[in-house]
């Protein structure tokens, strides 16, 4: 294996276009390592990002957050304007694995491993994140929803990586929330998953909403007709057992070790509902 | 050895919270553990294993990793000998596989490399032609008569003919008159339980470092919880003798009875003698999941009748049981503890083993009861709902006490039992309120507690300390509780005893760490070892006064005059009579062997409140409070913390803890992430309340207590949750898709 350190992003996804064989980035590193440690892969090649410039850094950018692709989930935890933007997206990383994990994981390393139940994900894609590419030829923005195709697969070709994603401004009156399913407290894998961002009007109305669901589809899914149950109410009950509904059948989930098919897509709606009240709440809204 | 007789013992170290002996070298990061070790030109090994769970090894092919540059030893089962006695004949066919492999897991070669990786290279190289044959996992699977067969001819003469060949074990007791007393019972209910396998789930996986040179003579050190069950393992599974082979524990990162058997030390050892170097060998997390021994899984029957105010009238168990691959007696013991608790006219329990496709079963604390008894107390928790009836009151009002006939055969001696019911009953816990989708639920648990062969050195150095030798791995503090007993005797500070674990050529054999044995048995042996040095010093002593023998007598660290007409001699310390020794006869120490009886019963009682959420079937455990005989505790923090302990084991097994088989028979969660123990953040602080009746079996009044803990929490938890969700739950573990299908049907 071939440890590399490239001076720019442009070498790096040079160097990554040119291996032959088997390649793997470096930022976080919390699935690479684990990766390696139980022997799955055999990389002959790893490229080391951190270092790179704007890779470790959350900076603000036309009224929103551009967070660079090495930013580990402690210190976007740590950073208070963030986190008062974004408390949903900010919250789904923070349960990325253990303490000592938050402090090398990263949102956009959560995102390109492809798991359906990769707990930045949902938040990302509702608060309508914007991932920058880096390819061999130059930069591009990919909305993060499209980022992933499947369990383990993304959409980024051969020297493509992300060097950052932006989370854009967000007016006042709205918020987000993410929540999971494990079996336990924390340290595991969401069973299911969901996250709502929205808008309230003046007089507490929901003006725009979005819902997407995780672990009950081959990617996370942005389920539109759930986010428009909810615009016009003040989530009262009709709209909430609407919200459920809809989530419910926009799931598409697998029966395995951690959860049914049932499982899955009764929790699913379960915590699409408790992740509007709780949105709504941070956004002002009074039930 | 009795208890002794003194009205009001006033201890002056036992019963103290002094330092743990090995603190500072576990938070250091100093403590040698069993993969700490390394020796020139040692070599590492690694192991390949089976990915099937039952298939005939046709052949095997080691030539071209033999052939791969720095790999210096193959080995396969065929370099093992075949010991005649069963129990050495399933270790050795268990370390490497012969004729078939069993489970998904099960070893089949070995390698020793000059580095990891090409260790790893080389185990990719060894071609295994398996022929795969049909499997079974599920123990009621098992029992049928056309089910795979795991291992032809293990059936004891016990088994009725015209089973399955799985069926290894039947057994049977109880006494009165089963159909009288179900006639007398206003309320009978009758349920089946399931519960899954589930692991040890100790934090150092097993790890050994193994010499055995040409001249037959061996070196071992390993992480394990009897240092001489691996010396004879090892002798029978390479076929050397005990003497030529020395085998040194490390320091241990958990065991809870997991670590009382061998997986790795003889291949490490076979290894070693055909390439001449010493071999490390450890295992990974996924190989101890997978190989090395969880506890038993397990189907169950059980039926009670009662009266209206809450009489036992009769009950009766019937246990399907299995531990793997390999026959093993555990479901006796789960027989023998199910009805423990209860003092009945008319009680039964039947067990039977069958094999299964999985690995080999191995020690989990109180083997067999936690199961046995979760059925059991579910059933008395489901009468006192149905007839109205308090469940605390129920269990004072069927306890068995002195006197009573258990239901395994002995009549008990002091039992504390009715005191530990009456404590769990005082406890505010007990009437805390509860809030909506809240329930509490209580059980009774018991385990028998073992005593054993056992030898303690007890050296009195010449610098007035004391050295204590003994042969048991400490996995729960013993150390520090035999150092406590060891000062106590003798009237010296605590910290003036070091207590440490021998290798096998250093002492005599002492049985494994296991059925909560040591603080009781070596304690006891130490105590007497004690006794032997302080006889030893007064016999010297009366020397030098010119005093008969029995005029001496030892108090407070100091031999005196036993009374005025014994003179007036000025008492003598222990470091005055140790710094004089060389002149008064020579080294002085005493030392203890003995086969330990009296180990004495234990009962614990299990509080816990839970909230299920009836949207997710989350459970969350609100209060927990652990009430437990445990005779004199010799260390509060030691034995609170095994208290602690068993609990949260016993969560994990309740709520999410279990072995999962594919389809095609293999391990499906062999790593920490799916293989669910509870986290810190799952748990309340697990409350604590020790009695202490004393054990008359042991001259202060020791019981073994590393064992009953767990035996409680999983029908504790599964009243508990039972009651808040509503629906009775009859499986374990309680995990959130099978509680919300049971609560919403």
């Amino acid at each position: 294996m071939r440890y590399v350190k490239p001076e720019s992003f442009e070498a790096a996804a040079t160097l990554l276009r040119d291996e032959d064989g088997t390649s793997r980035i470096l930022a976080g590193g919390t699935d690479v390592l684990v990766q390696l440690k139980a022997e799955m892969v055999e990389p002959d090649l790893m490229v080391d990002m951190k270092h790179l410039p704007g890779m470790r850094d959350i900076a603000a950018e036309n009224g929103g957050f551009r967070v660079g692709a090495a930013v580990s989930g402690a210190e976007m935890g740590e950073h208070t304007a963030l986190k008062a933007m974004w408390p949903g997206v900010v919250e789904g990383v923070e349960l990325i694995g253990s303490s000592q994990v938050q402090s090398r994981a990263t949102m956009a390393g959560n995102l390109c491993t492809g798991s359906p139940a990769g707990d930045s994900v949902p938040a990302m894609v509702t608060a309508g994140a914007v991932a920058r590419v880096q390819s061999p030829d130059g930069v591009r923005d990919v909305p993060v929803i499209d980022i992933p195709t499947g369990p383990g697969k993304n959409s980024l070709a051969k020297g493509e990586f992300i060097t950052s994603i932006f989370l854009p401004a967000r007016p006042d009156n709205a918020s987000d929330a993410y929540l999971r399913f494990i079996p336990r407290t924390e340290m595991d894998i969401a069973v299911s998953s969901a996250a709502v961002s929205l808008e309230l009007d003046g007089n507490g109305v929901v003006a725009t909403a979005h819902v997407a669901v995780g672990a009950v589809a081959p990617t996370v899914l942005l389920v539109k007709d759930a986010g428009d149950a909810l615009i016009g109410s003040k989530l009262d009950d009709a709209a909430i057992a609407s919200l459920v509904s809809v989530v419910e059948a926009a799931c598409n989930p697998i029966t395995d070790k951690r959860g049914t098919i049932e499982f899955r897509t009764k929790t699913a709606g379960v915590l699409a509902k408790r992740a509007a009240h709780i949105a709504y709440a941070r956004a002002g809204g009074q039930a | 050895m009795a208890f002794d007789a003194q009205a009001e013992r006033n201890f002056k170290v036992v019963g103290t919270r002094v330092a743990r002996p090995d603190g500072i070298d576990k938070v250091t990061g100093k403590a040698a553990y069993g993969a700490d070790i390394s020796a020139p030109g040692m070599l590492h090994g690694r192991i390949l294993r089976s990915p099937h769970a039952h298939a005939r090894i046709v052949s095997i092919d080691t030539s071209a990793a033999e052939a791969l540059a720095g790999v210096k030893a193959v080995v396969t089962g065929a370099d093992l000998a075949q010991p005649e006695d069963e129990g050495f004949a399933d270790v050795a066919i268990n370390c490497l596989a012969r004729d078939k492999v069993l489970y998904d897991g099960h070893a089949v070669a070995a390698v020793a490399a000059t580095s990891k990786s090409i260790a790893k290279q080389a185990i990719r190289l060894i071609k295994v032609d398996y022929a795969v044959l049909p499997h079974v996992t599920d123990v009621d699977a098992a029992m049928k008569p056309d089910a795979p067969v795991v291992q032809e001819g293990r059936a004891l003469e016990t088994v009725p003919a015209g089973m399955s060949q799985n069926v290894t074990t039947h057994c049977q007791f109880g006494h009165g008159d089963l159909d009288a007393g179900f006639a007398k019972a206003d309320k009978i209910i009758e349920r089946s339980f399931k519960t899954a396998a589930t692991h040890q789930g100790y934090i150092e996986p097993q790890a050994c470092m193994a010499s055995l040179g040409s001249d037959g003579r061996g070196e071992v050190w390993c992480c394990t919880q009897g240092q001489y069950m691996v010396r004879a393992n090892c002798a029978a599974v390479l076929g050397v003798e005990e003497s030529q082979l020395r085998i040194t524990s490390s320091e241990i990162g958990g065991g809870f009875g997991g670590k009382t058997s061998t997986f790795i030390e003889p291949v490490a050892l076979a290894l070693s003698r055909k390439a001449g170097k010493p071999v490390k060998i450890v295992m990974t997390r996924d190989e101890v999941l997978k190989a090395t021994g969880p506890t038993i899984s397990s189907s169950m029957d059980i039926k009670i009748g009662m009266t209206k105010d809450g009489r036992i009238t009769a009950a009766r168990g019937e246990l399907r049981y299995s531990g793997g691959a390999y026959p093993n007696a555990t479901v006796d013991m789960g027989a023998q503890a199910a009805f423990a608790a209860y003092d009945l006219e008319a009680v039964e329990t039947v067990g039977w083993n069958a094999m299964t496709n999985r690995p080999k079963e191995i020690p989990y604390r109180a083997p067999g009861a936690p199961t046995s008894i979760y059925a059991v107390e579910s059933v008395v928790d489901e009468l006192c709902q149905e007839l109205g009836l308090d469940p605390l009151d129920v269990r004072l009002l069927n306890a068995a006490r002195k006197g009573t006939l258990s239901s395994y055969g002995p009549t008990f001696n002091d039992i504390g039992l009715v005191a530990t019911l009456e404590a769990a009953k005082a406890h505010p816990h007990y009437t805390a309120p509860l809030g909506p989708n809240q329930g509490r639920g209580l059980s009774c648990g018991f385990w028998f507690n073992f005593g054993g062969n056992t030898c303690v050195s007890l050296n009195i150095n010449d610098d007035g300390t004391v050295g204590v030798v003994e042969g048991n791995p400490d996995i729960g503090g013993s150390r520090a509780s035999i150092s406590m007993m060891a000062a106590e005797e003798l009237g010296v500070p605590y910290d003036k005893v070091r207590t440490v674990i021998a290798d096998t050529s250093s002492l005599g054999f002492n049985d494994i760490t296991d059925g909560s044995r040591v603080t009781f048995a070596v304690g006891l042996a130490t105590i007497e070892a004690a006794r032997a040095a302080i006889k030893e010093m007064c016999r010297r002593i009366a020397k030098i006064w010119d005093i008969d023998e029995d005029a001496v007598i030892w108090e407070d660290g100091c031999a005196k005059p036993a009374g005025p007409n014994a003179g007036t001699h000025p008492p003598m310390s222990l470091a005055e009579i140790a710094a004089i020794a060389g002149n008064t006869g020579g080294p002085i120490a005493g030392h203890h062997e003995v086969n330990a009886d009296g180990a004495g019963v234990s009962f614990g009682v299990h509080l816990c409140d839970t909230e299920v959420d009836p949207e997710t079937g989350a459970t969350k455990i609100l209060r927990y409070t652990v009430f437990q005989d445990a005779g004199k505790a010799v260390h509060p923090d030691y034995v609170e913390g095994q208290m602690q302990g068993g609990a949260v084991q016993g969560i994990g097994w309740a709520l999410n803890e279990e072995y999962i088989y594919g389809e095609d028979g293999r391990l499906q969660n062999a790593g920490f992430l799916d293989y669910r123990v509870p986290v810190a953040s799952d748990l309340p602080d697990i409350e604590t309340v020790i009695l202490e009746i004393p054990n008359p079996g042991h001259p202060y009044g020791v019981r073994g207590v590393g064992e009953t803990p767990i035996v409680p929490p999983l029908a504790a938890i599964a009243n508990a949750v039972s009651r808040a969700a509503g629906v009775r739950m009859t499986e374990l573990p309680m995990s959130p898709p099978r509680l919300l299908k049971a609560m919403t049907g």
